[in-house]
C-alpha cells in the first residue's frame, strides 16, 4: 500500500482525440485479453479522463450492502484507488474511482472473498434499484427489496439495444421514480370498506390526501372515488376500527420513461399486478424491445414505444390480463428546456 | 355500551404534528396496558396523522367523537 504517494495523474489525450488504444488486460486471474479501453465499460470498468485509470462500478442491487462487504470494499478501495474515497452512483452502486487497469484482476479477486460482484454498463439490463420497501419503512406496501434481488439475479446483464433501467418503489410516494425508468414497479394496495364495523368517525376522509374519500355529513360513512385512489393505504392505516381493509395488493407497472437530456414520462400499463407476475412482464417487455429494436442501434425502449405504442399495448395485454390499464397513455416527453425552442420531438408514427 | 373511563386527558388543540402525537405517546408510556387516555386534537393534519401513528404504536382507538373543529379520541393502551 506504499504506492499511495504523490501520484502523477496524467491527462489522457487519446480520450480527447477519440483514439481507441488497445491494451492487454487481465480481468480475471490468468485470463489476459486484448481490449479497446472503452469496451471495458460493459464489464463495469469505466474509463476516466486520466490515463490508464478507471472507475470500478460495483453491483449493489437495491443499494443494500452487507457491512462485511462494505468493510471489504473499503479495504480494497484503499489499496487500489489512487484517491481516498468511494463514489455512490445515482443508481445506488458503490464505485471505486482511480483504479489502474493493471490492478483489475487482483481487485476483483479480493472482492470475490465477500462475493461482491462488479456491475456492468452499456446496452443491457442494469443493476436494479429500490427503496427499503415494506420491511421496515412505515409507508412501504410491497417488499421491493426482495423483488429487486430477484430482478438482479434473473435479468441483470441481458443484452438490449441500449441501457435498460429497472427500479422499484414500495409505495406511491415513489422515491425511485418509476415513471423515469425503462421499466418501473411501484407498490400499492386497494382499500376495501367494511360497512359493518365502520362507526362513521370520518377520519379516513381526513387521512386521504387525494380527496378520493368523502364522508356522509349525516352518518360519517365513506364513499370512495376509485378514479382518484393511488392505493397508498393511508385510509387503512388511519381507520380506528380497521374498517378499511387491504384488498388486492400489487404493482403499478410503468414503462418507457427515462431521464437525461430529453426526459420521457413513462406510462402506467398495469395496476395492482401480483408480484408473482413481475418476472413474466419483464421478460415480455424485453422480448418486445429487442424484437422491435432489431437493426435500430442505440435506441431506448421509450423511443420505440412512442412510435409503436398500439403494437406494444396489444403485445403486452395477454400478459397483464385483468391488471392491464384500460387505454394506457403513450409515453411523452417532459419539457425541461423551456429556454430552448429549436428542439422538437420526432413526430409519432404508428 | 358504556364508555370506558379515561384515567388521563390531554387537550392537544393547537398543538401541531408531530408534537401532538409525541405528547400522547409519552403519556401512554406512563400508563398501564388497558387503561384509557382521552385526547382532543384538531381536524386537518392532526386527525389525518395522529390516529395512524397511535395504531402503529400498538394502541387501540376505541372512540372517536367530532366536536366542532376538533376531535375527541379515547385510546386504550396496548399490551
Amino acid at each position: 500500500m506504499g504506492k499511495k504517494k504523490n501520484i502523477d495523474i496524467k491527462y489522457d489525450h487519446a480520450l480527447e482525440e477519440q483514439k481507441r488504444p488497445k491494451v492487454e488486460v487481465e480481468l480475471e486471474k490468468g485470463k489476459k485479453e486484448v481490449f479497446n479501453l472503452d469496451q471495458l465499460k460493459s464489464g463495469g470498468y469505466i474509463r476516466q479522463r486520466q490515463k490508464d485509470l478507471f472507475t470500478v462500478r460495483l453491483r449493489c442491487p437495491g443499494g443494500r450492502v452487507a457491512f462485511e462487504k462494505l468493510k471489504k470494499i473499503a479495504e480494497v478501495g484503499k489499496k487500489y484507488s489512487k484517491k481516498d474515497y468511494a463514489h455512490i452512483s445515482v443508481r445506488q452502486s458503490i464505485e471505486i474511482p482511480y483504479v489502474n487497469y493493471k490492478d483489475f484482476a487482483q481487485l476483483s479477486e479480493e472482492l470475490k472473498e465477500v462475493n461482491q460482484k462488479i456491475a456492468s454498463c452499456g446496452p443491457r439490463v442494469r443493476v436494479p434499484t429500490a427503496c427499503s420497501g415494506c420491511e421496515y419503512n412505515p409507508n412501504g406496501l410491497i417488499d421491493v427489496q426482495k423483488l429487486c434481488q430477484e430482478v438482479d439475479q434473473k435479468y441483470f446483464g441481458i443484452q438490449c439495444n441500449h441501457k435498460f433501467k429497472i427500479s422499484l418503489s414500495g409505495c406511491p410516494i415513489d422515491c425511485f421514480r418509476t415513471n423515469e425508468m425503462d421499466l418501473g414497479f411501484q407498490g400499492g394496495v386497494e382499500p376495501i370498506w367494511d360497512e359493518k364495523t365502520c362507526t362513521g368517525c370520518g377520519i379516513c376522509g381526513y387521512a386521504c390526501k387525494e380527496g378520493a374519500i368523502t364522508n356522509d355529513p349525516e352518518t360519517g360513512k365513506p364513499t370512495i372515488d376509485r378514479s382518484k385512489c393511488l392505493y397508498c393505504a393511508d385510509c387503512i392505516r388511519a381507520c380506528p376500527t380497521n374498517s378499511w381493509k387491504e384488498g388486492k395488493k400489487g404493482l403499478i407497472v410503468r414503462v418507457g420513461g427515462r431521464h437525461g437530456r430529453h426526459p420521457v414520462n413513462g406510462s402506467a400499463i398495469a395496476e395492482l399486478l401480483p408480484e408473482e407476475k413481475m418476472g413474466q412482464v419483464i421478460e415480455k417487455v424485453i422480448e418486445w424491445y429487442n424484437d422491435r429494436g432489431k437493426g435500430k442501434g442505440r435506441v431506448r425502449i421509450g423511443d420505440i414505444l412512442m412510435k409503436k405504442w398500439q403494437d406494444f399495448v396489444d403485445f403486452i395485454k395477454p400478459v397483464l390480463g385483468e391488471y392491464a390499464v384500460k387505454n394506457p397513455k403513450r409515453p411523452e416527453f417532459i419539457k425541461i428546456h423551456t429556454f430552448q425552442t429549436g428542439w422538437q420531438p420526432e413526430p409519432v408514427i404508428e | 355500551m358504556e364508555e370506558k373511563k379515561p384515567i388521563a386527558s390531554l387537550d392537544l388543540r393547537g398543538v401541531i404534528c408531530p408534537t401532538n402525537f409525541v405528547k400522547a405517546k409519552l403519556k401512554l408510556e406512563e400508563m398501564n396496558s388497558g387503561e384509557i387516555l382521552e385526547i382532543i386534537i384538531d381536524e386537518g393534519e392532526p386527525i389525518a396523522n395522529v390516529p395512524r401513528s397511535i395504531k402503529e404504536e400498538g394502541h387501540k382507538i376505541i372512540k372517536v367523537e367530532k366536536l366542532n373543529s376538533h376531535f375527541r379520541l379515547l385510546i386504550e393502551k396496548g399490551a
